[in-house]
């Protein structure tokens, strides 16, 4: 298991990996909305908790077509599948390995990306915290995703629309955390949701993820 | 006897393609299956590797004994051969990789990248990672493809060398290996009768 990790997150930060791609993306957004929203301090302030949780959550889905379908074309996921692995933990080592390269990264980089959207200073921790909490459900959900359409070709598109539903309650949960933490009220019962929604995909959906993954290797 | 296949009937796309074939490898055998194009030689493999449940009929002692080489090979153009194959070795819970790149000849190679490595190298590596799963049955289908006589030659070294240590071997396989302990089973006759299907079935 640890040594499909190391391998997982050893071909994506090489050349043609997909390490940075989600990064890049979240960069891009929050440096272009200040421009598009115009200079308004305060309604900027306003909208950048949840301008970070959209950046975030899409740069998310940018990369999920990669978590399974490279190593569908390669061949190594019916190896794998052959392997004396359990699917379950294939499945949520891809997850653990796509939050480590896109996840992560997106969660230290939303303070520093803050400033550009004048976000307030209460609502820096939160941001953070929340898209902690919330991303490894981006993650989870991103890989069922990519499970369900794996070996159809393009199916990127197929599966950001099956995914974007399932996304919903994460973002509004997320960024609710972030909206109050920024207002400085309680931000306890989102918090809690996101949470739960959270430990609930991660204890549920690898199994989801390997029943369809082994009728798709069919 | 360590793999035994019986009464087993596959399908291809939802239709049954083979039906009522039954054979048994014991260790140190090999069995080569023939066939034309699209009897379904790659997909019975498949069964026998588990990736896909059979129509019917069972396959016996695959569990956990089975190491499948595909048309694919799985390999990662950004590694290393070396690191190619330490992954796959350590996936089996194994780590001496040496015999196998000596048993296929990869040992100049084993620094490159395997997205360098031609067509027939990358097969030959592809093959190696057999030797590093440490499992008595080989499930091969097609492995000689893209390779020229001497890398064919080593791969049927590396065959006998598997069975002379107790291992068995299923392949796939068009050209003649000159294995003197290879039994030839001959998929035609096993061909699924064409089956008259009920109106309402249809449209499922």
């Amino acid at each position: 298991m640890r040594t499909l990790l190391i391998r997982d997150l050893m071909l994506a930060v090489r050349a043609g990996g997909g390490f940075g791609l989600g990064l890049a993306f979240f960069l891009i957004v929050t440096v272009l909305v200040p421009f598009g929203v115009g200079p308004q301090t305060e309604l900027l302030s306003r909208i950048a908790p949840g301008i970070l949780w959209i950046g975030a959550l899409l740069a998310c889905l940018l990369s999920l077509d990669r978590i399974l379908a490279l190593d569908w074309e390669d061949g190594s996921l019916d190896l794998l599948a052959t392997a004396p692995l359990p699917m379950e933990g294939i499945v949520t080592i891809k997850a653990l390995a796509h939050w480590i390269t896109t996840g992560l990264p997106l969660v230290l980089a939303a303070p520093v990306l803050g400033v550009l959207l004048s976000l307030p200073i209460p609502a820096y921790q939160w941001v953070v915290i929340s898209l902690a909490v919330g991303t490894p459900a981006l993650s989870v959900i991103g890989t069922f995703g990519a499970a369900l359409t794996v070996g159809i070709k393009r199916g990127g598109l197929l599966m950001s629309l099956l995914v974007l539903p399932l996304y919903v309650p994460t973002l509004i949960f997320g960024a609710e955390v972030a909206r109050r933490g920024a207002e400085g009220l309680t931000v306890q019962t989102p918090l809690l949701l996101l949470a739960g929604i959270s430990f609930g995909v991660m204890a549920l959906l690898p199994f989801a993820s390997a029943a369809v993954l082994r009728i798709n290797l069919r | 006897m360590i793999l035994s296949v019986r009464d087993l009937a596959v399908t291809r796309g939802g239709l049954a393609i083979l039906e009522d074939v039954s054979f048994d490898l014991a260790a140190g055998e090999a069995l080569v299956l023939r066939g034309p194009n699209g009897i379904g030689k790659t997909t019975l493999l498949r069964s026998v590797a588990g990736l896909q449940p059979p129509e019917q009929g069972t396959v016996a002692g695959a569990e956990d004994q089975i190491a499948y080489a595909a048309h694919s090979d799985g390999l990662k153009a950004m590694l290393s051969v070396t690191e190619n194959l330490r992954f796959w070795a350590s996936v089996f819970g194994l780590s001496d990789i040496e015999p196998a790149l000596l048993a296929f000849d990869l040992t100049e190679l084993r620094s490159r990248m395997a997205g360098t490595l031609s067509a027939g190298q990358k097969r030959r590596l592809g093959l190696a990672r057999l030797m590093v799963t440490g499992r008595p049955i080989w499930v091969l289908d097609e492995p000689t493809v893209s390779l020229d006589a001497a890398s064919v030659a080593l791969f049927a070294e590396a065959v006998r060398t598997h069975l002379q240590q107790g291992g068995s071997a299923l392949m796939a396989t068009h050209i003649d290996l000159r294995l003197e302990e290879a039994r030839v089973l001959d998929l035609t006759p096993f061909k699924a009768a064409p089956r008259t299907r009920q109106m309402d079935e249809a449209f499922l």
